[in-house]
């Protein structure tokens, strides 16, 4: 058995270098100026333009204005996302009250409704609400996320005892009571892994701001970084800085956090 | 008389799910209802133009008459098969691998294959757009080190552009169905393997039997998910072939529903053709899933 341990790890490394290959080459390229980036045979090692790349960037496109926008739209989404699904989960697991698994159905199978068959009146109804190119499109309608229910729900249902609650009431605790003393501290496992796959996934959001912040100032990393892309004095070394740097965050949580956001974002997919 | 105590127990809940009701009912239901009844209308995105009552011209004119609409159909049928579908093939033998008793380091080589799905669009599609560069270009380069035939000119023919885009879909993607199927084959007692070993079942025979049938429910999800997902593809070749100007790249290639679907509306601003768009992708997405649960149920009466 062992002498297939050597061939078996030689291909998984193998085809980690494959995935990990790309990610290697957005920071060595974010390092050679504009007119070096491509170059024959490729480069494979760093450069010295990062200075140069560094100011590139913020002549082409407001980055400070943009990370602030990212930033702010994702922490935003990430802590509403938390206090309302910690709350809602906490109703589906630990109350029992009439229409509770119809009602509970009904969550889940919102989840199951493509974005794009309402994304055009969407858009129509935030143009007349004053909206557009402001955070709040972006933040307020995913508030109570529906994953985020689920997976609060699943997660209380478990780790909550029915008697703490019991004990907490007649000790003369208010249901909202229990809710932030109880319910929030013994959540932390579960708020952990909802709160990075909130904020990656809002993070990483293309077409939502796309549509709703079409200005550029107004709009975050990954679509300023895409309209310097297709612009025609695209300088690419300051382009791939920019995907370093909106990168990099993601790359630190996930190498903190990795078991959680791959529980997390497979919540849904994987019984646990 | 119940007790205060106990009448707020009772409405506690309500009060707790309320949020997510008020903001689906706002923010979803309402658009959704308002999809449906736009797609019998003329009606432009902007401006304050009265609508206009076609009944079902948009449907008839998409499916009959749109140059587009089959074009992208095709494309994204294509792209199915060879991006979101063919990386199964992969993950499914690659879980088994990390899943050896033997392999240490799982946790870092999963880590490893699933950082792509955790990565935003735009920062993999530039990578790869350079990576796939026919003069300069990682790939063009490796190529060139064991043949000397004409540089292949990825990004600017029909074909190279759907390549790409599969390789894109499957590199970002395979790492996440890796860890559904090793969820999955954990869960398989390894008992059963055993057994078989005893009974001089070799490695293939045995995944062959006893994997494959055991894990058809999670191969049948994944798959669901990613017809799903990849009915869906816009990011990737938008960003590619460079937005709503260029339409796909040479011959439309990249062109797919969901992209033309957003052009439609937020370039033509047609309003009411996009809503009936929308809702001809849904019923395809549908059709595919009921194909393959059909499938699935056939294997396994089998």
């Amino acid at each position: 058995m062992t002498k297939r341990a050597l061939p078996t790890h030689f291909v998984l490394a193998l085809i980690g270098l494959v995935f990990a290959l790309p990610f290697w080459m957005v920071f060595v390229l974010a390092s050679w100026r504009g007119g070096e980036v491509l170059a024959f045979p490729p480069h494979l090692w760093f450069g010295d333009g990062l200075r140069e790349n560094w100011e590139q960037l913020l002549e082409r496109i407001p980055f400070a204005r943009n990370y602030f926008n990212s930033f702010g739209i994702a922490t935003l989404s990430t802590l509403f996302n938390l206090f309302f699904c910690t709350m809602a989960g906490y109703a589906f697991a630990k109350y029992r009250f009439k229409g509770r698994d119809f009602l509970y159905g009904f969550v889940i199978a919102t989840m199951a409704v493509p974005g794009f068959l309402n994304l055009i009146p969407f858009y129509k109804m935030m143009v007349k609400f004053g909206w557009i190119n402001t955070w709040l499109p972006l933040v307020v309608p995913g508030m109570a996320g529906a994953f985020g229910i689920f997976l609060m729900t699943q997660f209380l249902t478990n780790s909550v005892p029915d008697e703490l609650l019991d004990a907490a009431r007649i000790d003369g605790l208010t249901e909202f009571g229990i809710l932030t003393r109880i319910i929030f501290p013994l959540a932390k496992p579960g708020l952990a892994v909802l709160g990075v796959v909130t904020f990656v996934g809002s993070w990483n959001n293309f077409t939502g701001p796309l549509i709703l912040l079409p200005k550029v100032e107004s709009t975050t990393l990954p679509v300023a970084l895409s309209a310097l892309n297709s612009r025609v004095d695209n300088n690419l070394g300051a382009l791939m800085l920019g995907n370093a740097l909106t990168l990099l965050p993601l790359i630190v949580a996930f190498v903190f956090f990795s078991k959680r956001i791959i529980a997390g974002l497979t919540a849904g997919a994987v019984k646990q | 008389m119940a007790s205060p105590a106990a009448r707020r127990q009772k409405i506690a809940p309500y009060v707790f799910i309320a949020p997510f009701f008020v903001l689906f009912v706002v923010f979803g239901l309402y658009p959704i209802g308002y999809s449906i009844w736009s797609s019998f209308f003329s009606m432009k995105l902007i401006g304050n133009a009265a609508p206009e009552f076609v009944g079902f011209k948009n449907y008839v004119n998409v499916l009959t008459v749109d140059p587009f609409f089959y074009t992208a159909l095709l494309n994204t049928v294509i792209l199915l098969f060879t991006g979101s579908l063919l990386q199964h093939f992969i993950a499914l033998p690659l879980a088994i691998l990390i899943n050896g008793r033997f392999v240490r380091g799982r946790e870092i080589f999963k880590t490893a294959y699933f950082l792509p799905y955790i990565t935003s669009t735009v920062s993999v599609v530039v990578i790869f757009g350079t990576l796939f560069d026919t003069n300069y270009g990682l790939v063009n380069w490796a190529i060139g080190l064991f043949s000397d035939g004409e540089k292949i000119r990825w990004l600017q023919e029909a074909p190279g552009i759907k390549a790409v885009l599969s390789v894109i879909l499957n590199w970002k993607f395979v790492g996440f169905n890796m860890v559904v199927y090793l969820a999955g084959l954990q869960a398989i007692p390894t008992e059963l393997y055993e057994a078989a070993e005893v009974d001089g079942a070799g490695k293939l025979r045995q995944h062959l039997s006893i994997t494959l049938p055991l894990l058809l429910p999670v191969i049948f999800f994944a798959v669901s998910l990613s017809i799903i997902g990849g009915m869906q593809i816009f990011e990737e070749p938008y960003i590619l072939t460079g937005g709503y100007d260029n339409m796909g790249g040479d011959q439309n290639s990249g062109l797919t529903v969901a992209y033309y679907l957003m052009f439609t509306a937020f370039k033509a601003y047609r309003l009411g053709k996009g809503s009936a768009i929308a809702w001809i992708l849904f019923l395809v997405i549908l059709a595919l899933n009921a194909v393959n649960r059909r499938v699935t149920r056939h294997l396994e009466n089998r």
